[in-house]
């Protein structure tokens, strides 16, 4: 696959298509630097992985079949072995069995995937709402409401999620009793998680936005919007939002990896299923290859955002940028 | 804040056309609470049909403030009061902010100093435009662009449709600033309120601009025309408003305020203009140019006494023998984007004669920044080398070249963004006297542990401490100032701090980049005068790069004339600003603004 492509570059066709393999190659790196850290990161656990797929540290397993163990998973081979096999698996995809659940890493990965996801990209998009409102709010309306929004985005971008996800079901489920305070099929179940996972990355967001909003509402062009006629909620969407969502664009990608962080606490604490809980039953057990499988997927799912979110600010910045062409030669 | 006839709304051009588009008596406008001071204090003018008043003065007399006032713009906060404020004889004071919208851009255009920032650089400069028409008329999007590309057209942006679909900053000044006087004009306004439209321009973009607006007032446009520059608004204006502390001072038809200047602040102003004043006299009245008594005679003896620096050996050999900076066949290229080759300074070659000033002179791009940063050493030349007091300099590695660095300052435009924002004066200066102690030559990067702690820390800053209070007053600044942050200082006080930072090493020889470039004619005319008596007392020589032939005429001994990375020209600075050879100098001295 990477042939026609250097073909292109060196033809020199379009520096977009050369920004497009030099991001190929990057994720290609992040995802083996990922994938060695984590096999070597799991081998400083101590205990024996043999002992782990036979059922734990604690249980009672003879040494024949210990041996057979690691003759099967390949555990008796030397470490550097051990590492290339497994690269080789994750080059085709193959992200291994799970010891504890026996049953293949991919399809369990994958099953659970889909929960995260919705998780995050709904706490994301509400924490823009909430962040929007927020600057536009606080901004060009005087000294107080400004400190008033700077004051929010500070407290909530200092909200821990376990405290915020307990304080909230017991305002909502154990008092009002409005909201389930565990995760359910329906939408409502929904509620709780996202909030708590919005709520501080608004703060983040919203402090970012806040003052490029400020500094858009100070600069000559509002002024000379202003001057042709321009209304201030024109100013405000035609000039001055797009300015400030530049930043929190780019924070976007940022947020997106903090979001499925923040999962492993939220889908605990709502018995939701997911990555985050998967991940941490994993680890518990020393389900290793889960563990590998889900930090990969979660690397990729990662590297997939920070693309999105880059063409998303060339959408909304399309000035040409200088190291855009300039890197290479 | 009286709200007497708002006859607004109706369609007000099926009238009479009146003759007057602009009065205002007695506008006040304030900020913060009712006691601080008002930045305009009572201003009264009127502007007829096809005329062009302008209103001139520094800094900080409230001429900006007046004119957002008169589109009802004078910002958040702002108390506003007036006698009257009529647009056509009709009232706008105490408009509603809907009524107001109906009226800005339809009734009355703004044009900002600065394009680039003045249109919006995320769009198109054909929606930016199109956002007066899409306001105040009921065209569709068709129309719309067509209309737009017929204005660009009219402000003489030829081939429109190749330009419209650019944001800003893809065009260049000239470019931008048509754009932006086309987005002002796009509806024909009977009134046009142009602050600063030249400033920052390069001498021939700022006549093409002139021109433009010429063409506007010829059309019926009324013009108030707000700068700081008396001999730009000389060219176009028919009367001329001096305003200083908020009121205006002095009112007059051009010809009359400019020949028979009545106020003392209009006299100044016109003092300051450097242009066609012989070298070495004075800009400024004395008193202004030291703020403070000097210490006495004791400095200005030991001042000259140079440290002794291994590099200085070439001092004591005759001064004629060689130059104190000398440049020879410098070229530097940069590769744009797509491989693209641009030559920024190509084969130039100067000498500095010592104690002598040589002008560097060119518009934007000319490559005389890149020029400075060669001769700083600082950006290392593609060919050619520069030679300081007769010695290698630019081909010496940095290691070695750092023991000469304390021989040449540098004095920039941007002074603020030179200085670390968080350091008083006090702290600035005396970091820069500490990384120029004698005894530590190598001094590059440690200074600021030497300075603050370990061995010898408070002899040295002893010293430090004196060093630092000479520095001061050689420029001409209180002491009261060392505490201050540069962010609190006037423009003027800060290229002062910036002068003192780049003698702090007693150099020999002062790089100068556009030094008074960001300041008022009058505080420009205190730095020139101070750089002159620093030079004839330090013994030092100049190289002083500027984009103002008169800054540039005023200043130099020997004149050299960029363009395009070459030097078309040099010569004495009576040789090349009398008798131009070169085309390109001809033109750029004929575009300069002069007064009558």
């Amino acid at each position: 696959m990477a042939e026609p492509l250097t073909i292109a570059a060196r033809r020199g066709v379009r520096p977009r298509l050369r920004g497009l393999v030099r991001r190929i190659a990057g994720a290609v790196f992040v995802l083996w630097a990922v994938a060695t850290v984590t096999f070597f990161a799991v081998r400083l656990i101590p205990g024996d992985p043999a002992e782990a797929i036979l059922g734990g540290p604690g249980s009672q397993t003879s040494p024949e079949a210990l041996a057979a163990v690691r003759a099967e998973y390949g555990l008796d081979q030397p470490l550097l072995v051990q590492y290339l096999q497994q690269l080789g698996r994750l080059a085709t995809g193959d992200l291994g069995r799970s010891y504890a659940l026996n049953m293949d890493v991919g399809p369990l990965v994958l099953s659970q995937l889909g929960g995260t996801l919705v998780l995050a990209v709904l706490s994301l998009a509400v924490a823009w709402l909430i962040a929007l409102v927020l600057a536009t709010w606080s901004t060009g309306r005087g000294r107080l409401a400004a400190q008033i929004g700077s004051g929010l985005e500070i407290v909530a971008a200092a909200l821990p999620h376990f405290w915020l996800a307990t304080t909230l079901i017991v305002v909502f489920s154990i008092w009002a009793g409005v909201l389930p305070p565990i995760s359910t099929v329906d939408a409502r179940g929904l509620v709780l998680p996202v909030v708590t996972l919005a709520i501080p990355l608004a703060g983040f967001l919203g402090q970012v936005m806040r003052e490029s909003l400020t500094t858009a509402l100070e600069s000559p062009f509002v002024l000379s919007a202003r001057a042709r006629g321009e209304s201030d909620r024109g100013v405000l969407w035609r000039h001055a939002l797009r300015h400030a969502a530049l930043p929190a664009i780019s924070l976007s990608g940022w947020a997106f990896g903090s979001l499925i962080s923040g999962a492993v606490v939220v889908e605990t604490i709502f018995a939701r299923p997911g990555l985050g809980r998967t991940l941490l039953n994993a680890v518990t057990v020393r389900d290793v290859p889960v563990v590998v499988g889900v930090v990969m997927v979660v690397a990729l799912a990662y590297i997939l955002m920070t693309i999105v979110t880059d063409l998303a600010s060339a959408l909304a910045d399309p000035r040409p940028t200088e190291h855009g062409n300039g890197a290479l030669s | 804040m009286s709200t007497k006839g708002s006859l607004a709304a109706g369609p007000n051009a099926a009238g009479p056309n009146p003759a007057v588009a602009l009065r205002v008596r007695n506008l006040r406008v304030g900020f913060g609470d009712a006691s601080a001071d008002d930045a305009v204090r009572g201003v009264s003018f009127e502007v007829s049909v096809g005329e062009c008043l302008a209103i001139v003065g520094e800094s900080g007399s409230g001429k900006s403030v007046t004119a957002r006032s008169i589109l009802g713009l004078a910002g958040a906060g702002a108390r506003v009061s007036a006698d009257e404020l009529s647009l056509a004889e009709e009232s706008v004071l105490g408009l509603s902010e809907t009524a107001w919208r109906r009226r800005r851009g339809r009734d009355v255009g703004l044009v900002l100093q600065d394009a680039l920032a003045s249109l919006d650089p995320l769009r198109p400069i054909v929606r930016e435009i199109g956002d007066s028409l899409r306001l105040h008329t009921r065209l569709d999007s068709a129309e719309r662009t067509r209309r737009v590309l017929e204005v660009l057209d009219a402000a003489g942006l030829s081939q429109p449709e190749l330009y419209a679909g650019r944001r800003s900053g893809e065009l260049s000044g000239g470019q931008r600033q048509r754009a932006l006087i086309a987005a002002a004009l796009a509806l024909d306004p009977p009134l046009l309120v142009a602050d600063e439209p030249t400033t920052a321009l390069d001498v021939t973009v700022q006549a093409q601009v002139l021109d433009l607006l010429e063409q506007a007032q010829a059309r019926g446009t009324a013009i108030v025309l707000i700068s700081h520059d008396l001999a730009v608004v000389s060219r176009i204006a028919d009367r001329i408003a001096v305003m200083h502390d908020g009121r205006i001072v002095e009112t007059g038809t051009t010809a009359e305020v400019l020949q028979n200047p009545r106020h003392a602040e209009t006299r100044r102003m016109l003092a300051a203009i450097p242009v066609d004043r012989p070298r070495g006299s004075r800009l400024a009245p004395a008193m202004d140019t030291r703020q403070t008594p000097r210490a006495g005679v004791s400095d200005r003896e030991s001042a000259p006494v140079r440290p002794a620096v291994p590099a200085t050996s070439a001092a004591s050999t005759p001064e004629a023998d060689s130059a104190a900076l000398e440049a020879i066949g410098l070229a530097k290229t940069f590769r744009g984007p797509h491989g693209t080759v641009h030559h920024a300074v190509d084969n130039v070659s100067f000498r500095v004669p010592r104690g002598s000033t040589l002008g560097i002179v060119g518009e934007s791009g000319s490559g005389k920044t890149t020029t400075a940063r060669l001769v700083l050493a600082l950006t290392a030349a593609d060919a050619g080398e520069v030679r300081l007091l007769g010695e290698p300099w630019s081909v010496l590695p940095e290691r070695d070249r750092r023991a000469m660095r304390p021989l040449v300052g540098a004095v920039y435009q941007d002074v603020l963004a030179s200085f670390d924002p968080r350091l008083s004066v006090r702290e600035l200066l005396r970091h820069a006297v500490a990384g120029a102690a004698p005894e530590s030559p190598r001094s590059g990067r440690s200074w600021s542990s030497r300075s603050w702690s370990g061995r010898g820390g408070a002899a040295l800053r002893n010293a430090g401490a004196a060093r630092v209070a000479e520095l001061l007053d050689s420029v001409g600044l209180a002491g009261a100032l060392l505490d201050r942050r540069p962010a609190d200082l006037s423009g003027g006080q800060r290229q002062r701090v910036g002068i003192a930072r780049a003698l702090a090493s007693r150099p020999q020889v002062l790089i100068c980049d556009e030094p008074v470039s960001a300041l008022d004619v009058s505080v420009q005319a205190q730095v020139l005068d101070l750089l002159d008596e620093l030079q004839r007392e330090l013994k030092l020589s100049l190289l002083f790069i500027s984009h103002d032939l008169g800054v540039i005429q005023h200043v130099s001994d020997q004149v050299a004339v960029m363009h395009d990375g070459r030097v078309v020209e040099t010569g004495t600075a009576t040789e090349v600003f009398t008798a131009p050879t070169h085309p390109y100098t001809q033109a750029l001295l004929a575009a300069v603004p002069r007064l009558p």
